[in-house]
């Protein structure tokens, strides 16, 4: 496995942390506003959309989708998952410092375990490399191969 | 609201885990295919880059268990507890995401990863309590 985070890349990291925690709060925050919606009336979703708070909060989901796809082009699963979870710390904050709601001493213990969850994985590799076998287009796999096979002796 | 022994309240979890775990893969397969976004987009500018992603019959599929993942997520919590379907849901989805990797994208998945997968997974469920 190798390294391959450079500066810009622990932006992208940081930016997937940021808009899907303050994503979900923007969106808690306006269905809070809109009241509590009953299975039968799924169509006052729709009139959700219109509160700028969940407008905000749709914007920067999409924000977060883009850098998650982004990241995944360049490290692995099992690397960007954890390495982003510090955004669920960000969310109980949020809730605690903004939406004045209680946390109470487990969610600290949560907090402190995804802390040390996120320093173990992105102190390692970022990245797992594969072959071209592995990775690349059918055709270009056998091309690969092709090489390969007339390296043999 | 169903109690938390009742299985379909598990069959449901099992559901929207299933169904996010086989997202994230195809979505992360679908990337590690595309190659480097970065890259892509130097080459042959943002659209170009976009059109990569769109014309990727994995990450298509991806958005799809996606977004079926979120409308059963959606529907098991008209009937079950946020507090348990939600952070049972991510916490399983974080180990569940680990073994798919380790065997379907063929990751490297060491012990460091594992270790923060478990402290993740418990931090998750902590979290929510």
């Amino acid at each position: 496995m190798q390294s391959t985070l450079t500066f810009r890349r622990y932006l992208v990291l940081i930016a997937i942390m940021l808009t899907a925690s303050f994503g979900d709060t923007f969106l808690s925050i306006g269905m809070r506003q809109m009241g509590p919606v009953s299975i039968h009336h799924l169509s006052s979703l729709l009139l959700a959309m219109r509160t700028p708070w969940v407008i905000a909060g749709v914007a920067l989901l999409l924000g977060f989708f883009a850098a998650y796809l982004t990241a995944l082009s360049w490290a692995d699963l099992t690397f960007v998952l954890p390495a982003t979870s510090f955004g669920y710390v960000l969310i109980a904050l949020l809730s605690k410092f903004w939406l004045h709601e209680p946390v109470s001493l487990a969610r600290w213990t949560g907090i402190l375990l995804i802390t040390l969850g996120v320093g173990f994985v992105t102190r390692g590799p970022s990245y797992t490399p594969h072959t071209p076998m592995e990775t690349a287009t059918p055709v270009l796999a056998g091309q690969a191969a092709a090489q390969a096979e007339g390296d043999l002796p | 609201m169903k109690h938390v022994a009742d299985p379909s309240v598990w069959l449901m979890i099992g559901t929207i885990v299933v169904l996010a775990t086989a997202g994230d893969v195809s979505l992360a397969g679908a990337m590690r295919h595309i190659g480097d976004f970065d890259d892509i987009r130097a080459r042959s500018g943002l659209r170009g880059a976009i059109r990569a992603v769109l014309g990727n019959l994995r990450f298509l599929f991806g958005v799809l268990c996606m977004a079926l993942s979120f409308f059963a997520l959606l529907f098991a919590l008209s009937w079950a507890d946020v507090s348990l379907v939600a952070p049972a849901s991510a916490a399983l989805t974080f180990v569940t995401n680990a073994f798919a990797a380790k065997w379907i994208l063929k990751e490297n998945v060491d012990r460091r990863r594992w270790f923060a997968a478990v402290c993740v997974c418990l931090g998750v469920l902590l979290i929510s309590r």
